[in-house]
């Protein structure tokens, strides 16, 4: 049964929500008893998975950075969830004080705390919206408010895509976002795969049924398919790889094993 | 090293930064692998060198306040170092480097200095764990103020919206046009709109009373409580029925009803939607449509429309069954119409219609208007065969008395065709044009009276009667088709061209011959478009033998003008154009004209004809000898060719042949060629009689003997054989 408009998921906290977890992996402690119980599950099958939350969020600083220093202030971040501490909003904000940043999440809570922890600023808002429905966000008064269609936007798809199923059309929905957004405005994707886990991967597959158990499934995709989000924008250098081989600050090698995991890139509309 | 350089370390700058960096490298490296920081190493270490300084200077300070420390351990929770492994490993850092990098150097490491920063460093451990521990107790309630905050916001903005769908739901809901009621699976109503009660009388308690299974109505459908009963069960979501309901006043209320089986959230059967849509006034409506289109308007009498519907279903209804009906035109309506006006024309017909009504009353009878003054009665009863013509009487008997119409008697009469007959044996269409007939046979007769139907006379007026309407469709649809027969030559037998014979294919009678309609196209105007299109049908196939068939020479093509024809304007015109339109050489052509029409002829009527003849077209005079020719009048026409009529040749069909006609037949011979006129004859049947006429000079002839009109290869067939 469709669910009724005003039934957003998420509104039941008696069930684990994959943005508070993702909080408790960062160490944070806005979660419930129910969410660190859902996450400690997962740990015990993959006891490095916050330095995979680490090197994706390590990327997602460079490649902010990375637009910031291309002129592209306008952050569009979907799927932010609760951005415990150094957000795209934080550092986008560092990297230029001019910058605009629009989150959206479909979790009403992560929404409710993402607007206190903004406040009534006039750069960033945060909006309760779905990526599989992209015009929700395209449309909506806030993007239109903060954002210069006309100027390219940096669209940032950071650990989300991955809770999209095939079933969503997550194609159809980046492709709509894509072809919305103006030339020169860059896709900023990380998403999770099997490849660079180092457990076997019938183990971190046990990982992925908490995932599904807890209703929230994480789709772990190939390589090939995750370029696919990509479609008309040109790779930026040096591609699809590994998030912390992504135009590193410092030599990769020093990194934690778990930190491979997963892939990340960035692409620019011509 | 003296007491004045513990008390200023930076006497020695370059030293010590370079120890502290070298302390602030180790601890990084330490707690890095246990943050969660999106900082890269480097700028962990960064972080760090200013607390290294700060756990230095606390250790060099005169006056030693460990209090400090707790700032460090602070500022690691603030740099997201929230993990407990990352103050154990701080810890461990401050206890095996802090004194090494920070403190007096290892000469010194036996002095009572050097114990007292030890201890120091001790304290300050303590310290530093008291911050963190603090710093991070802060942090988590914090946090899970927060998050507990914005999971009741979230909640209660679900709340308002929840409210706000509500309250749209529930002007939804009361504002409906459509009634709408909610009961629970026993049938009791839970819920209602204004709407509904509105539509059951405008008394709540009279509906909420009451249980969905009371609200029966005699007019129900047999199915609806049996549909009720498999959506009570889960067997099927929905349906929608029209179903009667008593108001509260007792009066019916009809309604358009949807009933929806609610379930809840494991699916089971929960409440029952009702929607009711009140049809009451739409079905008064539709009642009085259906009156309106089934009953004529000025005399309230049923129409043609339901009259069709009761007769389509006497005459279709079971064996033995019959059914009679009078067709009734009164007479000289049309005179008093005309004469007195419509309006009095009018309340004629009423009164007439009130007075046939009186005459149907039994059980299986019924009058109907059928338009204009056509009336019709039909009875279904057990001996029609009797009961028609009682009915037919009673008619006659009712209209004898005179009409009282705006202070005038006005005397009616009417004339009635009787069809009585059993059931499944014709159509309506054709009861009625039978009927229809009939009524023209008593009108016919003098009117007053009724006839009963034959089917041998219904026959013959059909050729009259139902053909001249039908023809001009005929023509539309194509109905029409040409025979050609052929005219030979007598010396030697070889065809010299055709004759061209128009037919009608129709859709009822089959293949009728020229003299069954041309009389009835003549009479209607008809012909002068039929006659141009069968000389355009003859004059394009003449082209085409030409044009494929020219071995024995160019086949000559003849066709009939009738009287009409050789009156219209266009005769010369339209000619001239059929011609060019296929370009036949006027020569090939021969139109053949009656003997009658062109008696007393004057030079206005021949003028076309000659226009014609100098054209090159040829002229025949048909059916030559029936008309009383003024023979010396033949010098005047513009005719070659004497058509001679077939009376004069059935005398010598047979030997011995008949003196007089050889006679007669070398005379007009004689005459027509010393007139310079070829004489054709029609109707040769036999060899003799074609031998004689041979014998008496005549060129041409038609006949049975030679062919039969046929299609137009058969013609060519015959024209290739005698080449041979």
């Amino acid at each position: 049964m469709e669910r009724p408009v005003w039934a957003a998921p998420g509104i039941d906290i008696s069930m684990p929500s994959v943005s508070r977890m993702h909080d408790f992996y960062l160490g944070g402690s806005h979660n419930f008893e129910v969410d660190r119980e859902a996450a400690r599950r997962v740990l015990a099958l993959l006891p490095g998975l916050p330095k995979v939350m680490q090197a994706n969020r390590a990327f997602m600083s460079r490649a902010v950075r990375y637009a910031a220093a291309r002129g592209v202030t306008q952050f569009l971040d979907i799927g932010s969830g609760i951005p415990a501490f150094g957000g795209v909003h934080e550092v986008a904000l560092k990297a230029d004080p001019d910058s605009r940043v629009l989150c959206a999440d479909r979790d009403p809570v992560a929404v409710a705390h993402g607007r206190a922890a903004l406040g009534k600023g006039a750069a960033a808002a945060f909006i309760a919206a779905d990526l599989r429905r992209p015009r929700q966000i395209i449309d909506s008064p806030e993007f239109a408010g903060l954002f210069d269609p006309d100027r390219p936007v940096a669209l940032l798809l950071l650990s989300v895509l991955h809770f999209v199923e095939d079933a969503d059309d997550p194609y159809g929905a980046v492709a709509e976002l894509r072809d919305a957004l103006a030339p020169g405005s860059l896709i900023v994707i990380n998403h999770a795969a099997y490849d660079g886990v180092p457990v076997p991967e019938e183990q971190a597959a046990r990982a992925v049924d908490v995932y599904r158990e807890i209703r929230n499934p994480l789709i772990m995709r190939s390589q090939d398919h995750i370029a696919r989000f990509f479609e008309g924008y040109e790779m930026v250098e040096p591609g699809l790889v590994s998030p912390p081989d992504w135009r590193p600050d410092a030599p990769a090698e020093q990194e934690d094993p778990y930190a491979f995991t997963g892939f990340a890139g960035v692409g620019r509309k011509a | 090293m003296t007491p004045s350089q513990i008390v200023h370390p930076a006497a020695d700058p370059d030293g010590l930064e370079d120890r502290l960096r070298r302390f602030a490298t180790i601890w990084s490296r330490a707690v890095f692998p246990v943050t969660a920081t999106s900082l890269t190493r480097a700028e962990v270490e960064e972080h760090l060198l200013p607390l290294a300084r700060m756990l230095s200077e606390s250790l060099h300070a005169r006056v030693f306040d460990p209090r400090a420390a707790q700032r460090i351990g602070a500022a690691l929770v603030e740099a997201h170092c929230t993990d407990p492994e990352a103050l154990s490993r701080t810890l461990g850092v401050v206890d095996a480097y802090l004194v090494l990098y920070c403190g007096l150097g290892p000469a010194q490491s036996t002095d009572p200095a050097a114990e007292d920063g030890r201890a120091r460093c001790a304290r300050l451990q303590h310290a530093v764990a008291a911050g963190f521990a603090g710093a991070l107790r802060t942090r988590t309630l914090g946090e899970q103020e927060a998050i507990a905050r914005s999971a009741l916001q979230a909640r209660s903005d679900a709340v308002s919206a929840l409210h706000a769908t509500e309250t749209r739901l529930r002007a939804v809901f009361e504002g409906a046009a459509i009634g709408i009621g909610i009961a629970d699976l026993d049938g009791n109503v839970l819920e209602l709109n204004e709407t509904l009660t509105r539509m059951f009388g405008g008394l709540e308690h009279h509906v909420r009373g009451k249980k969905v299974t009371d609200w029966a109505h005699p007019e129900d459908r047999p199915h609806v409580w049996q549909l009720h009963r498999e959506l009570i069960r889960g067997e099927r979501e929905h349906f929608r029925v029209e179903k009667p309901f008593f108001r509260n006043d007792g009066t019916v209320l009809w309604t358009n009803l949807t009933v929806s089986l609610l379930r809840d959230t494991e699916g089971r059967p929960q409440y029952q939607l009702v929607l009711l849509e009140d049809t009451t006034e739409r079905r008064l409506l539709n009642l009085r449509l259906r009156y309106e289109a089934t009953h004529d308007a000025l005399t309230g009498l049923p129409n043609r429309t339901l009259f069709s519907e009761r007769l389509e279903k006497a005459i279709s209804g079971g064996e033995n069954r019959r059914f009679g009906l009078c067709y009734l035109d009164l007479d000289g309506f049309k005179v008093i119409n005309d004469s007195l006006g419509h309006a009095t024309g009018d309340r004629l017909l009423v009164e007439v219609a009130d007075r046939l009504q009186s005459c149907a009353t039994a059980p299986g009878e019924m009058v109907a208007r059928l338009g204009g003054d056509e009336f019709v009665a039909l009875t279904t009863g057990p001996d029609t065969q009797h009961e028609v013509r009682e009915l037919a009487s009673r008619i006659l008997g009712v209209l004898a008395a005179p009409i009282r119409v705006d202070g005038r008697e006005l005397s009616v009469r009417g004339s009635i065709g009787i069809v009585e007959g059993p059931a499944g044996e014709r159509t309506t269409a054709e009861v009625l044009r039978s009927a229809d007939i009939t009524m023209y046979r008593a009108k016919s007769a003098g009117g007053n009276r009724y006839e009963i139907a034959d089917p041998e006379l219904d026959a013959r007026a059909i050729t009259r009667h139902g053909l001249t309407t039908a023809l001009p469709a005929a023509l539309e649809r194509g109905e029409f088709f040409i025979e050609y027969q052929p005219l030979v030559h007598m010396d030697d037998g070889s065809v010299h061209g055709a004759e061209a014979l128009v037919r009608w294919h129709h859709p009822q009678h089959g293949v009728l011959g020229p003299d069954q309609f041309i009389p009835l196209a003549e009479h209607t105007g008809l012909i002068v478009p039929l006659g141009r299109w069968v000389l355009q049908e003859a004059v394009r196939q003449a082209m085409y033998w030409q044009e494929n068939h020219a071995d024995g020479g160019p086949l000559r093509i003849n066709v009939n003008l009738s009287p009409t024809q050789l009156h219209h304007p266009g005769l010369v015109t339209d000619t001239v154009a059929v011609l060019e339109g296929s370009g036949l050489a006027p020569g090939a052509l021969c139109l053949e004209v009656t003997e009658s029409a062109l008696i007393g002829a004057d030079e206005q009527l021949l003028k076309p004809l000659r226009q014609l003849a100098d054209m090159g077209v040829d002229i025949a005079l048909d059916d030559f000898g029936t008309g009383y020719s003024n023979l010396a009048n033949l010098r005047r026409l513009p005719v070659s060719v004497l058509k001679l009529d077939r009376s004069f040749t059935q005398g010598m069909q047979h030997l011995p042949v008949d003196p007089v006609d050889v006679k007669i037949v070398e005379g007009i011979v004689s005459l027509a060629h010393s007139l310079e006129l070829a004489v054709t004859v029609e109707g040769v049947e036999t060899g003799a009689q074609a031998e004689q006429l041979r014998e008496l000079g005549c060129d041409t002839a038609q006949g049975w003997y030679y062919a039969r009109p046929g299609p137009p290869d058969r013609l060519h067939a015959l024209s290739l054989a005698d080449a041979v």
